[in-house]
């Protein structure tokens, strides 16, 4: 099984609209430890991408660059540059691959997140995305080692991704700005981690509608 | 929330035009709808002074731009970092052909915008070193400065940097004078109550009634002590107790002193504070050279204020008292 390149739209707007859904869940999350504008940023990236497409098609990875653009160039914050960077190092390692084959994509999602350790200290266990996106990668990895169906393997990234993302719970943060709260950090998700969660099991949602 | 408000999500935007209404004799517009540059600006041959910021810590960041400080400002949404885009354009906006210093806050936004609009700025052929400020005392222990905040102690380097271009010296000298005179700053803030971001209607940390605060940061980071709220003597000691040693500041030293009010505190108050600041100051022997009590970088409607202290030496005295003409700083 692939997912076509060329079938972004239904990908994308997977994204977007699950991270529309959410904007005012993370901006609740956010404003615990947090400055309460994650989900109002994200959401306004998002959906200034949704709208810009409009009615037209994308392959998937110029969804990912426009989409990244958008990130860096318009919303900014810490969320811009973190996003952009994973979504642009994503589309950059797909080139112009005419199949998103499990292996590629797998590429892909590592060279997000090394493009994120190249801007961010952050690494796992410090109560970010990171944890969501590094746990993500891993479920991905072994259930494709398995012999796993693609579309199986993504259903593997999305519990990976969820278990990431309740990792951070427990988590003291030790980067970002609910750092500086040190233990009273502790019992609350990461609002990084959570919109991480979201994007990556829309995404991988989106994947699985378009699988040929 | 009672605030002045259409639509919360335009506020900077709606904000800007009113800015650039009032200080067209300072600033201008440019291509970047959240760039804002002197008006002056770009000047052939001077080292160009940029900065920027999230929104909500006026006169920070765009009421430092003008004569003889700093020459564009990027702007970010309220609490949240410029673009890459808006710190590029505003090296731009800035660049006279002799370089770029960008200073600005240590906030890890910031860091990754400044650090690709750099590496954006090198594509386009412009050359720009940093400076990051990182003088709040309470905001990471002293062998970790490099943890540390920025808070009202930019105005000092944004003062000395400007100062330094608009007196000519070359990129390498202005990042020198910035660097310094934040090296020399140190600042604490005491808060007495929380902020409240518009477009999310409800303070998102809480200070309770009859306690401060000391230590918080610009957008309600912890600081390091909950106390019941004290005297303006007792506040005065307490950022003195946490500035002075940290430096250290000792008898003998001349320092510029510059106490800020962090938004809804009414000014009269930080001249309450202010005297009693300038005398533990005298006490310890420690000379005021100069000083500045106003709302010079707030934090939306927190009530509280920040000390800033710098130790000065020959350059910095000189750099200090240069004039300047910003809808911030006006001074001659």
């Amino acid at each position: 099984m692939i997912v076509k390149n060329e079938k972004g739209r239904t990908i994308l707007l997977s994204m977007v609209n699950a991270i529309h859904e959410n904007k005012q869940y993370l901006g609740d999350i956010d404003g615990l430890i947090g400055d309460g504008d994650h989900g109002m940023n994200m959401n306004k990236g998002f959906v200034t991408y949704g709208e810009r497409l409009g009615d037209a098609e994308t392959s998937f990875v110029d969804g990912l660059i426009d989409l990244g653009s958008i990130l860096v160039n318009e919303i900014g914050g810490s969320m811009g540059p973190i996003y952009g960077t994973i979504l642009m190092e994503m589309a950059d390692k797909a080139e112009d691959a005419e199949d998103i084959t499990p292996e590629l994509f797998i590429e892909m999602l590592e060279a997000g997140l090394d493009g994120l350790y190249g801007i961010v200290d952050a690494r796992p266990g410090d109560k970010t995305l990171v944890d969501t996106l590094n746990t993500a990668i891993q479920g991905l990895k072994k259930a494709v080692a398995e012999g796993k169906s693609f579309a199986d393997a993504l259903d593997c990234m999305k519990e990976s991704a969820e278990a990431g993302k309740e990792s951070t719970k427990d988590m003291v943060a030790k980067y970002g700005r609910a750092s500086r709260l040190g233990e009273r950090s502790r019992g609350v998700l990461d609002a990084g981690a959570t919109s991480c969660c979201i994007i990556l099991q829309s995404m991988a949602d989106g994947m699985k509608a378009v699988m040929e | 929330m009672q605030r002045i408000l259409n639509n919360p999500d335009n506020i900077v935007d709606e904000m800007l035009k009113g800015f650039v209404k009032v200080h067209s004799d300072m600033v201008k517009t440019t291509e970047h709808p959240r760039v804002l540059a002197a008006k002056a600006a770009p000047v052939a041959g001077k080292v160009g002074v940029v900065t920027g910021g999230g929104s909500g810590h006026k006169p920070a960041f765009i009421g430092y731009v003008g004569e003889n400080m700093c020459d564009a400002a990027a702007v970010g949404e309220i609490c949240s970092s410029p673009t890459a885009a808006a710190f590029r354009d505003a090296f731009h906006a800035a660049d006279g052909g002799a370089g770029v210093a960008c200073l600005y806050g240590n906030y890890s936004g910031d860091n990754m915008n400044v650090k690709m609009a750099v590496r954006m700025a090198k594509k386009d052929g412009l050359t720009v070193k940093t400076v990051v400020a990182n003088d709040d005392v309470a905001s990471a222990p002293k062998d970790q400065r490099e943890k540390r905040r920025g808070v009202a102690g930019e105005i000092f380097m944004w003062k000395c940097g400007g100062a330094k271009a608009a007196k000519g010296g070359n990129l390498d000298e202005v990042i020198a004078a910035a660097q310094k005179a934040i090296d020399n700053t140190r600042s604490v803030g005491i808060g007495l109550t929380p902020c409240t971001l518009p477009a999310v209607g409800h303070p998102n940390f809480e200070i309770k009634e009859g306690t401060m605060e000391v230590g918080i940061g610009h957008h309600g980071e912890p600081g390091i002590a909950v106390q019941p709220l004290g005297t303006a003597a007792e506040m005065a000691q307490q950022m003195v107790n946490v500035v002075l040693p940290d430096y250290p500041f000792v008898e003998g030293d001349e320092v510029a002193v510059l106490v800020s009010g962090l938004g809804a505190t009414p000014v009269m108050e930080l001249y309450v504070l202010y005297d009693e600041i300038e005398k533990l100051l005298t006490e310890k022997g420690i000379k005021v050279h100069r000083s500045y009590v106003g709302n010079y970088f707030t934090s939306l409607d927190m009530m509280g204020a920040t000390l800033t202290m710098m130790k000065l030496d020959e350059e910095l005295k000189e750099l200090v008292d240069m004039d300047c003409y910003t809808m911030g700083l006006k001074q001659k």
